[in-house]
């Protein structure tokens, strides 16, 4: 199972691992992703489908579940484990409709007061003459509008590969944790390699600067908790990190249920509200 | 996201930006005209009508009442937040080329009489990309908006989110529709006019979140850049693909509105949006009272209409949205309001025009 990630494990013991090993990490094929991991932190998981618009988006997942007995509706974008899963899913790049289907989940877990977990995982937002028809741009647009105003908590956390507005699209929330190897980017370090050296292949240079990790991103005071993975990466052993996941899950959730919907909503404004580096 | 959309806006749209203060070159129709003749014609190609990019000080002086314009956040500049390399000496290049000390200039004005706060975007800068000067900028502006129950009005342009500044730009997108949210709850008009060109993190924000939203013509508005498309479907795009037409076709914008008309439409509707007065007939004395000490006390009349050189009608837009600038047409501006917002059925301040009945804030906080 480990194959050729041990390398990366035993280098871990000896020096910080770079950001493009993380990356390498997050890409291995048998990273799990959100299908592995429902069934060992979730109980009684229902798979609800479609927006009601359009259709029904394959790299967006959502459902309602159970975490420790308390109901919770989960949206999650699905990477596939397999080509056939991947292209059911559109290699967790999601269209319009999926993040319409999202939106749709998270007003009905509103209107029963139920939590949402959302969970990040994917390359970006798919880029596609469908996608810009059906509004790719407003589709995300409502989503980070509509979460910040949505009266029950919010939890997001991403698995892998959080690119993007795609990524950010299910990232308005209350508290946001990252697994220790996953990133998070304001677009793929290819793309930025190619924009900015005109060289895409510079790719792990651009991991370099980017700063894309999770502790990039917690001392940037984006995301709040970095959740450990096991030696050189989830995949090594999925249940522990299942129940790493678990854990943040509960012990957020339990506090964040406990406030005041308006304290809560004021406290998640500010959470992005602070976000940004200025002089005047 | 961004992927090749810098250079694709670039090429596609501004082949000739350096001759651009000599000779205009439209990337649209390949015809040429002298600056002069451009900007007398506000900036639009005089052969095909392609709106042309503007820079924001040209913006506010063809869309401002005259002396009216009160910036805020002038002196905001952007810090280093990634300690990306090199960049500190590009903002300075971009203020020493632009004049400007950021991609978006903000402040208020008033439009044919209309208070309003104002942001305008100006490509110029940097592909008016959005970072932490931006997003802070454009948050303030629908903050201010909020408070001070202005109708907010921005001009959007932009290659999207700044990576420079890495996840801090990327959060800008969930700070600034945030804050659109918050407006848009506390029932303050907002209307968005895309210019050529919105892309990116900028059209995946708050350009998308109007409650109006009007495209000039033309102008290239979309998320993902075109040449990414291509590689993928491995095929040439139309060339009115992402155009406001395109836009318009698909359900994305209310309306295209022509630049010489847009003083005007704009100032309409900000009209059609002032909380009804009712008449005697309808409702009490004292509802009456209350309602217009609270929020018209700035505007002596509703019905100012100031003489204006590009006093031309709005063909085909507005229809004969004149009328309903007069407070006299109550039932009109009225339902008018309400359907302006209906794109949110499912929140509980269901009626969002019964707000406007009750005087000050109290109903913005029932949710
Ligand atoms: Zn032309």
């Amino acid at each position: 199972m480990a194959e050729n990630m041990s390398g990366a494990a035993n280098v871990s013991q000896e020096r910080e691992i770079t950001p493009f090993e993380r990356l390498m990490i997050v890409r291995n094929k048998n990273r799990p992703t959100i299908r592995d991991y429902i069934p060992l932190i979730f109980t009684d998981f229902f798979e609800l489908h479609g927006d009601r618009f359009y259709g029904d988006d394959g790299a967006i997942l959502g459902g309602i579940g159970r975490l420790e007995g308390t109901p919770v509706t989960i949206i999650a974008e699905v990477k596939g484990r397999d080509i056939y899963e991947n292209k059911a899913s559109n290699f967790a790049m999601p269209h319009p409709e999926g993040y319409r289907k999202a939106l749709r989940l998270a007003h009905q877990a509103e209107k029963f007061h139920r939590p949402v977990i959302c969970f990040i995982d994917t390359p970006g937002a798919f880029c596609g003459v469908e996608a810009e028809k059906r509004g790719q741009g407003e589709a995300i647009a409502r989503s980070l509008a509509e979460f910040m105003t949505l009266k029950t908590p919010v939890i997001s956390l991403v698995l892998g590969e959080g690119g993007s507005g795609g990524a950010l699209a299910l990232g308005v929330c209350d508290e946001l944790a990252m697994l220790e190897n996953a990133s998070y980017s304001v677009i793929s370090p290819r793309g930025f390699a190619s924009i900015l050296w005109k060289d895409p292949s510079r790719e792990e240079e651009a991991c370099g600067i980017m700063r894309i990790t999770s502790h990039d991103a917690l001392s940037l005071g984006i995301c709040e908790e970095i959740i450990p993975e096991p030696e050189g990466g989830a995949h090594n052993d999925p249940e522990t990190t299942a129940e790493n996941i678990a854990e943040f899950l509960v012990k957020t959730l339990n506090k964040k249920m406990a406030k005041d919907i308006d304290v809560l909503l004021n406290e998640r404004y500010n959470k992005f509200r602070k976000i940004g580096e200025f002089m005047e | 996201m961004l992927e090749d959309l810098f250079k694709m806006v670039t090429t596609r749209f501004n082949g000739d930006e350096k001759n651009e203060t000599k000779e205009f070159r439209c990337p649209r129709c390949q015809n040429s005209c002298g600056a002069d003749e451009l900007q007398k014609n506000m900036w639009v190609c005089p052969e095909c009508g392609y709106h042309a990019r503007m820079n924001a000080r040209d913006r506010i002086a063809i869309t401002c009442d005259k002396g009216t314009f009160k910036e805020y956040d002038k002196d905001m500049q952007t810090a280093n937040p990634i300690d990306f390399p090199g960049y500190e000496e590009k903002i300075g290049a971009m203020q020493e080329k632009t004049g400007l000390t950021e991609a978006v200039v903000t402040g208020e004005c008033t439009i044919h009489g209309e208070p309003c706060i104002i942001g305008v975007m100006d490509s110029h800068f940097m592909m008016a990309s959005m970072g932490s000067v931006v997003g802070e900028k454009i948050t303030r502006a629908f903050e201010r908006a909020a408070e001070k129950k202005l109708p907010l009005i921005l001009f959007t342009a932009s290659g999207g989110a700044r990576m420079q500044e890495g996840l801090v730009s990327l959060m800008q997108m969930a700070k600034t529709s945030g804050a659109a949210a918050r407006l848009s709850e506390a029932g303050v008009l907002y209307i968005t006019v895309l210019t050529d060109p919105t892309t990116g993190g900028v059209t995946a924000s708050f350009a998308s979140l109007g409650d109006i939203i009007i495209a000039e013509p033309k102008v290239l508005v979309g998320f993902a850049g075109r040449r990414v498309i291509e590689g993928t479907i491995k095929q040439r795009l139309p060339e009115d693909f992402q155009s406001a037409e395109f836009l318009l076709e698909n359900g994305f914008v209310d309306f295209i509105c022509e630049r010489k008309s847009m003083r005007r439409t704009i100032a309409h509707l900000i009209r059609l949006h002032r909380p009804p007065v009712k008449s005697s007939a309808e409702t009490s004395p004292t509802e009456k009272s209350s309602d217009t000490s609270s929020s018209e006390s700035t505007s002596k009349t509703p019905k100012e209409r100031p003489a204006s050189k590009e006093n031309d009608d709005n063909t085909g837009s507005s229809g004969n949205a004149s009328n309903a600038g007069n407070a006299n047409s109550v039932g009109k501006s009225d339902s008018a309001g309400k359907s302006d917002r209906s794109d949110k059925p499912g929140k509980s301040e269901g009626i969002f025009g019964a707000h406007k009945n009750k005087p000050g804030k109290g109903a913005g906080k029932n949710g």
